[in-house]
């Protein structure tokens, strides 16, 4: 179970995150499109992108430095489930027009109607596929 | 400036999914299944970050202009139309299937490449960059063809 002022605090932070790109680059903090215009065709403002996701990718090495190992991250889905979970994950993001940080963290509090229905179809979907896999096939597959 | 500004987002952002442990998927997949265990988790993780954003851009958004760009570039389209949905329904899919995201998804990239997580995260991550080419590619055949 979750530590729940944990979960707040770095909720908070990636809030900041997002206020902060707004405040600087007056952009939207949505990863989905900020990593999938990095691939060609390259978007012309590629190098805030590419620092971002540098930024992104240094987390993890910084938090080793201080302290030691990350949180365990467990995957419990096989390979192949993995593999079209990305694949949907790519695809969905592109013809939905961003993931849980551009529709969720910064659609949202915009009070974006495609933000809200975006976010409240992903999450739907999400959930109902987790049932299915838990509790109808049971981890069968 | 505006350089480091976008990096120090990045590592914010992400040390925040670290923090929350929304970069663990069977964290996000503990909110996710309501019917089990449920970790509400998730939830308090999308409100400190909904909250924080809405205080902070009611403030950045009365200035006239961001301080290293000529402007603020919010989406201005409000209809909610067939692409949208089907989209947000297949990322949800997705996401349930395997509890990664895009961002968790580039920060757990980092932590496999340093060791701290499975290798399947590289897989994972090397589908969905297949998927968002594959999508762009038709999204912008759609679009030219209207």
């Amino acid at each position: 179970m979750h530590d729940l002022l944990a979960a707040f605090a770095g909720g908070a932070m990636i809030g900041l995150a997002a206020v902060i790109l707004m405040a600087t680059h007056g952009r939207i903090m949505g990863v989905s499109g900020i990593v999938s215009q990095l691939l060609p065709p390259v978007a012309p403002d590629w190098l805030y992108r590419a620092l971002f996701v540098a930024g992104v990718l240094l987390a993890p090495v910084v938090w080793m430095l201080l302290a030691d190992r990350l949180p365990t991250i467990q995957l419990e889905a096989t390979l192949p489930l993995i593999l079209v979970g990305g694949f949907l994950v790519g695809v969905g993001t592109v013809f939905g027009s961003g993931c849980t940080s551009g529709h969720g963290v910064c659609g949202l509090p915009r009070f974006s109607p495609r933000s809200i229905v975006a976010t409240c179809v992903f999450m739907v979907f999400a959930g109902a596929t987790v049932y299915v896999l838990r509790h109808v096939v049971g981890g069968g597959i | 400036m505006r350089h480091v500004w976008a990096l120090i987002c990045g590592l914010l952002f992400s040390t925040g999914l670290i923090v929350s442990d929304m970069v663990n998927p069977a964290s996000v997949l503990g909110f996710l299944d309501v019917a089990g265990d449920w970790d509400p988790g998730l939830g308090f993780v999308m409100g400190g970050a909904v909250l924080v954003t809405f205080v902070g851009y009611r403030y950045v958004l009365k200035r006239t202009s961001p301080f290293y760009a000529a402007d603020f570039q919010i989406p201005v389209n409000q209809m909610v139309d067939v692409r949208l949905v089907a989209g947000a329904a297949t990322f949800g899919v997705g996401w349930g299937l395997v509890g990664l995201c895009p961002g968790p998804a580039v920060t757990a990239v980092a932590a496999a490449l340093l060791g701290q997580a499975p290798t399947q995260v590289l897989a994972f991550f090397i589908a969905m960059l297949l998927g968002f080419y594959t999508a762009r590619l038709i999204k912008a055949r759609q679009l030219a063809a209207v």
